[in-house]
C-alpha cells in the first residue's frame, strides 16, 4: 500500500503548491490592482482617514486636515469655504473636485515626490501624511473679486478670473454663487448625500466653476481679438489708422442690418482707436469680414480658443472659434457673437496676452508642491503658451484699450493716477435670455500687473445690463488689490 | 504488510525532549500572537495574559506529559504544530471579538473557543489514554459506520436539526449547536478502513483491463456507488458542498490506497465529475456557487445582491495585506462576513500577509506529511489505512476551505482545522490528532524483538530514516 500513499504525498504536495501559488497572486501580483479598485473600501477609508496635506493660499492654509473623533481619524475643514470654493474643491468621501482631485497623490501623500517622506514614515512607523500645495491666487484679489460679485445680488450668476500676464499664475478665480465646501467634508453620509443633492438640483447650479466651465459669447471683449487679427494683417498698422466706421453695417449676403446702440462711429472711414472706444459694431463687422474666417479662427487659436492649457483644475471646457462660419457668421464672430464662445478664463488669457506684448503664458494654479515639513518640492516654471501677436500689434491694442478706459465705454474701470486698459461686452445669446455681461481689462498699462476677466450672466439685483457699470467696478477692485501691495 | 517489504528496518527514537522544546516554541506563537493583538488593539498587553497564557501552558504540558507515558514513540512533530495553530487561531478570534465588541455584535467567540479548546484536549487524552492499540478499532468496522450515517442524517430530523446559511448540517441540543459531520469524518475513516482491508484483495484483483486502465468488477461497484449516493445525499438534503466533496474523496483515495489500482480513480473521478455536473444543471445554489466563483466582483456592490461580498472582500483584504500584512489591530477583517470561521485565512492574509498564510500552509503540510509518513512506515493495513484517511481528510479540508476562501475553487463551507471558531471541528480535529499520535506510536516503535538489540543511543549518531521512494 506504500506506493499510493507516495503518489497521494505528491499529489497533497501539488494541492499545497497550487494554494501557495494563489495566495501569492492575490497578495503580491494582483495586489496593486486590487488596492486600485475604487469600490475598495479598505484603502478608500484609509486614504479617508489619512492626514491630508494643506491647500495654502499665500502661506495660509484655506484647507486643512483636523484630527476627528469618529471613526475616520482626521476631518477636513476649509477655511475660507465660498469664497475659495471652485478653485480649492471639496474632499468628501464620494468625490474630489478642483484642486483637491488634481492634486490628490500630493495631498494624500502618495505622490513620488514625497518618496522619501513615506520612507521615513514607512521606517518610524508612522501613518503618512499629505504634502502641502501652495496656489498662484492672490488673497486680496480673490477677496475683492469674491465681495464684488457677491455686491451685485445674492444670487448673482456670474465669474472673476484674474491673471499675472507676465507669468500665467492665476491670481483670482471666482464664480458665484458659491457653496459651502464644508458641507461636502461631512462624515454623515446620508447628510452628505442630501447637500448634493440639493446644491445639484438648483437652477443657478453652484457647483459649477464658471470660470472655466461655461463658455458663452464674448460680445465686444472679443473684438481686442478682431482688432489684433487687422493689425496683424495689416490692415491697419497704428492707432489713428483709418477703419471703416458709420452708423449701420449689412451683414454680407442678408437683409440684415447691426447698428451700434447709439454710440458716435462717425461715417465712412474713422481712427481705429475711435472705433475701440466706442465699441463700434459696424468697424469689427467690416474687419472680421475683411480678415476672413481662416485668418481670424487662427487669431483666436493662438489666444487659447479650441484647446485646453489649464492642467491644474478637472473638467476645463474648451473655448470656440469654429472653422466652418460662413460670411455673414464670420462677420458676426467679429463682435463676438455667433457662434464664438469663451470662458471667463479664456478672455483674462487674451487681455494678459495683449498686456504681455502679445505672448500668452499658459496659465497655472498651482506655485509650489511642499512636504509635510514645508521643505519645497517642486515649483511650476511660468512657460509660454503661444505667440498671439507681435509687440507692435499688441502695444496699438494696448494704447487703444487705455483710450477705451480713459474717454470710452469702460471709464467704470478707471483708477486715479494709473493707466488702465479695459474693454467692456455685452452679449446677447438666445432670445428672451438677458444679455451677458463682459469687462477685460489689464493695468497698469505700461507695466501690467493683471489681467482681470469679469462675466455677470444675471445679477442678483435689477441693474441693467451692461459690462461696463456691472464689470468695470470689479475689475478695478481686484486690479487694485493686486497693485496696492 | 510485513516488515520485509518496507525496506531495511528502521529503529526510531523516541524524540520526546524534541516535541517539549517544539512544544515551548508553539506556546510561543500563540501567546505571542495573543500578546500582540493586544498591544495592536489596546496599546497593552492584554490583562488575562497570565492567566490565559496558563491555561494554554497546562493543556499543553498535560498533552505533553501523558503522549510521554502513554505514546513515548509518537511522532514530535504533530503535537507542537497543533498546538501552534490552535494557539494562533485562539489569538486571531480574540482579535476578532474586540472589534465585533466595538461594532456591539457578539464577541464572546474566543472564550468559546477556549472552551471548546479544552474540551478538545480531555478528548484527544482520553483518546490516547483510553486507545492503547489503534487495531482495537477494527472491531468496530461497522458500528462506527452506522453511527456515521446516524450521525450525518440527525441534522435532518426535526426539532433538533437546524438549517444556517441554507446549509442543514447543524443539530442544536440543549442550547448547544454542533456539526455531527465533524465526528462523522472520524468514524468514517475508520468504517472505510476496516471495510477496505478486509475485502482488498477482491477490489484489487478482479476486473478487466480497458484503454491501459485496470477497471474494477461490476458488482465491486456497490460500495463507490453507495458513497457516491451518500455524498449525492448530503449534497441535495443537506446543501453542503464541502462535506460532500471530502466524503466522497476520501472514500476514493482509501480505495485507490487499499487496491493499488488508479482505476478506481478514474470511475471514482467520472462519478464525481457526474454528480458535480447534474448538481450544476439541477441546483440553483451549485449553480451560483460556480458563476459566483467565476466572477465575484459581479455580484458585489450596489445593484446586486451582493453575494460576492465574502470573496470580493477577502481578495481586497489579502491583497490589502500584501507581504508582511497590516499588523493585528490595522487591518479591517470584520469587513469580510465569517472572518472568524470559514473566512479565518483572510483576516490573517490582511493582518498577518502573506508571510503567515504561506507559514500556514507549511503547517498544514507538515502535519499531512506527517501523517502520511505514518502510513508509510505503519505496520499493519488497517493502521495505514486509517492513518492515510485522516491525513487526506485534513489535506483535502486545507485545500477545499483555503482554495474556497482564495478564490483557487469555487466556495464551499468548510472549517479551516484548528484555526476557525468552531467547536464541532476544532473537538474532532483534536481526535484526529491523537489517533494520528497513536498510530505513529505503534509504527516508530521498535518490534519487541529488537528492542533487546536497541543500540545505544549514541548522542551524535541520528539515524537516518530510510524511506523507499
Amino acid at each position: 500500500m506504500n506506493r499510493p500513499i507516495r503518489t497521494l504525498a505528491v499529489f497533497c504536495l501539488l494541492l499545497f503548491g497550487a494554494l501557495m501559488v494563489n495566495a501569492t497572486v492575490i497578495q503580491y501580483v494582483d495586489a496593486g490592482e486590487l488596492n486600485a479598485n475604487p469600490s475598495n473600501r479598505r484603502v478608500v477609508d484609509a486614504t479617508f482617514s489619512r492626514e491630508r496635506g494643506d491647500i495654502l493660499v499665500g502661506r495660509e492654509p484655506i484647507a486643512r486636515s483636523v484630527p476627528s473623533d469618529d471613526e475616520f481619524e482626521y476631518q477636513r475643514e476649509y477655511l475660507a469655504p465660498f469664497r475659495y470654493a471652485h478653485v480649492s474643491g471639496y474632499f468628501s468621501y464620494f468625490s474630489q473636485t478642483g484642486i483637491e482631485r488634481t492634486q490628490n497623490s500630493v495631498l494624500s501623500g502618495d505622490d513620488s515626490r514625497l518618496f522619501v517622506t513615506r520612507l521615513v514614515d514607512m521606517v518610524s512607523n508612522s501613518e503618512p501624511v499629505g504634502g502641502s500645495v501652495e496656489l498662484t491666487l492672490d488673497d486680496g484679489a480673490q477677496t475683492a473679486a469674491y465681495e464684488g460679485l457677491e455686491a451685485l445680488g445674492p444670487s448673482t450668476q456670474g465669474s472673476v478670473v484674474a491673471i499675472e500676464p507676465s507669468t500665467g499664475k492665476v491670481l483670482a478665480m471666482v464664480s458665484s454663487p458659491s457653496f459651502d465646501t464644508n458641507r461636502f467634508a461631512d462624515h454623515d453620509f446620508g447628510r452628505l448625500n442630501d447637500t448634493f443633492e440639493e446644491l445639484d438640483a438648483r437652477e443657478d447650479e453652484p457647483l459649477l466653476n464658471r470660470a472655466i466651465q461655461t463658455t458663452l459669447p464674448p460680445g465686444s471683449t472679443f473684438k481686442i481679438v478682431t482688432a489684433a487679427a487687422a493689425l496683424e494683417q495689416g490692415i491697419a498698422t497704428a492707432a489713428d489708422d483709418p477703419v471703416p466706421g458709420g452708423p449701420s453695417y449689412q451683414l454680407p449676403l442678408t437683409d440684415i442690418s447691426v447698428e451700434n446702440g447709439g454710440r458716435d462711429c462717425g461715417s465712412g472711414d474713422i481712427p481705429f482707436t475711435q472705433a475701440m472706444e466706442q465699441s463700434c459694431n459696424t468697424t469689427f463687422l467690416a474687419l472680421a469680414d475683411q480678415i476672413g474666417v481662416e485668418d481670424m479662427q487662427e487669431q483666436a487659436e493662438k489666444f487659447g480658443f479650441n484647446s485646453e492649457y489649464l492642467e491644474d483644475l478637472p473638467l476645463q471646457a474648451e473655448s470656440r472659434y469654429p472653422g466652418t462660419l460662413d460670411e455673414p457668421q464670420t462677420a458676426l464672430s467679429g463682435i463676438g457673437q455667433s457662434d464664438v464662445a469663451a470662458t471667463p478664463l479664456q478672455m483674462a488669457m487674451v487681455a494678459a496676452g495683449i498686456a504681455n506684448d502679445g505672448v500668452v503664458m499658459k496659465p497655472y494654479l498651482v506655485d509650489e508642491v511642499r512636504s509635510p515639513d514645508l521643505d519645497v518640492l517642486d515649483r511650476t516654471d511660468p512657460s509660454e503658451l503661444s505667440e498671439a501677436t507681435s509687440p507692435e500689434t499688441a502695444e496699438v491694442i494696448t494704447q487703444m484699450m487705455v483710450n477705451t478706459v480713459s474717454v470710452g465705454t469702460a471709464t467704470p474701470a478707471a483708477i486715479p493716477g494709473i493707466d488702465v486698459a479695459g474693454k467692456t461686452g455685452t452679449a446677447e445669446s438666445a432670445p428672451g435670455r438677458p444679455p451677458y455681461a463682459w469687462f477685460v481689462s489689464f493695468a497698469p498699462a505700461e507695466d501690467p500687473q493683471v489681467a482681470v476677466a469679469v462675466l455677470v450672466e444675471a445679477p442678483g439685483g435689477q441693474q441693467e445690463i451692461a459690462g461696463g457699470t456691472l464689470g468695470g467696478p470689479i475689475s478695478r477692485a481686484v486690479t487694485e488689490a493686486v497693485i496696492d501691495q | 504488510m510485513s516488515q520485509a517489504d518496507s525496506g531495511p528496518q528502521v529503529v526510531h527514537r523516541r524524540r520526546r525532549g524534541a516535541e517539549l522544546f517544539l512544544l515551548v516554541v508553539a506556546l510561543l506563537v500563540g501567546l505571542g500572537a495573543y500578546a500582540a493583538v493586544g498591544l495592536g488593539m489596546e496599546g497593552t498587553i492584554p490583562a488575562d495574559m497570565l492567566t490565559y497564557g496558563g491555561w494554554l501552558t497546562v493543556m499543553v504540558a498535560a498533552c505533553h506529559v501523558v503522549v510521554r507515558f502513554v505514546a513515548p514513540w509518537a511522532d514530535p512533530v504533530l503535537l507542537p504544530v497543533v498546538a501552534a495553530l490552535n494557539g494562533l487561531g485562539l489569538a486571531v478570534i480574540h482579535r476578532l471579538d474586540l472589534t465585533y465588541g466595538e461594532l456591539g455584535q457578539k464577541d464572546d467567540y474566543a472564550q468559546q473557543q477556549l472552551i471548546w479548546m479544552t474540551l478538545g484536549v480531555v478528548l484527544f487524552l482520553a483518546t490516547l489514554l483510553v486507545l492503547r492499540d489503534h487495531r482495537t478499532l477494527q472491531r468496530f468496522t461497522y458500528t462506527s459506520g452506522l453511527l456515521a450515517i446516524l450521525l450525518l442524517l440527525l441534522p435532518l430530523m426535526p426539532v433538533i436539526g437546524t438549517e444556517i446559511n441554507g446549509a442543514r448540517i447543524w443539530i442544536n441540543v440543549a442550547g448547544f449547536s454542533f456539526q455531527p459531520g465533524e465526528i462523522a469524518k472520524v468514524l468514517l475513516v475508520v468504517a472505510f478502513a476496516g471495510y477496505l482491508v478486509l475485502h482488498r484483495d477482491a477490489l484489487a484483483l478482479a476486473g478487466k483491463r480497458l484503454l491501459f486502465v485496470d477497471l474494477p468488477r461490476g458488482r465491486d461497484l456497490g460500495p463507490i456507488l453507495g458513497m457516491w449516493l451518500i455524498s449525492l445525499g448530503i449534497l441535495v438534503f443537506q446543501r453542503d458542498l464541502g462535506s460532500s466533496l471530502l466524503f466522497f474523496g476520501l472514500f476514493l483515495v482509501m480505495l485507490y490506497v487499499a487496491t493499488e489500482r488508479p482505476g478506481w480513480l478514474v470511475v471514482g473521478g467520472t462519478l464525481f465529475a457526474a454528480g458535480a455536473f447534474a448538481g450544476y444543471q439541477a441546483f440553483g445554489h451549485v449553480r451560483q456557487r460556480f458563476d459566483l466563483w467565476l466572477d465575484p466582483f459581479e455580484y458585489y456592490g450596489e445593484g446586486t445582491n451582493d453575494l460576492g461580498r465574502q470573496s470580493v472582500e477577502t481578495q481586497f483584504g489579502m491583497g490589502w495585506g500584501g507581504l508582511i500584512g497590516r499588523g493585528f489591530g490595522n487591518g479591517r477583517p470584520e469587513l469580510i462576513p465569517y472572518a472568524n470561521s470559514d473566512f479565518i485565512f483572510a483576516a490573517i492574509g490582511e493582518e498577518l500577509g502573506l508571510t503567515a498564510v504561506m507559514a500556514l500552509l507549511v503547517c498544514y503540510g507538515l502535519i499531512v506529511e506527517r501523517g502520511l509518513r505514518t502510513a508509510v512506515t505503519c505496520r499493519d493495513g488497517f493502521g495505514k489505512l486509517v492513518a492515510t484517511g485522516l491525513a487526506i481528510t485534513f489535506a483535502l479540508q486545507v485545500f477545499v476551505v483555503v482554495g474556497g476562501v482564495t478564490g483557487l475553487i469555487p466556495l464551499t463551507g468548510l472549517t479551516t482545522p484548528f484555526l476557525s471558531y468552531g467547536g464541532s471541528s476544532l473537538v474532532a480535529n483534536w481526535v484526529i490528532a491523537a489517533l494520528l499520535l497513536r498510530i505513529s506510536d505503534q509504527a516508530r516503535r521498535p518490534l519487541p524483538s529488537m528492542l533487546g538489540t536497541e543500540p545505544d543511543p549514541a548522542p551524535d549518531a541520528e539515524e537516518t530514516q530510510v524511506v523507499k521512494l
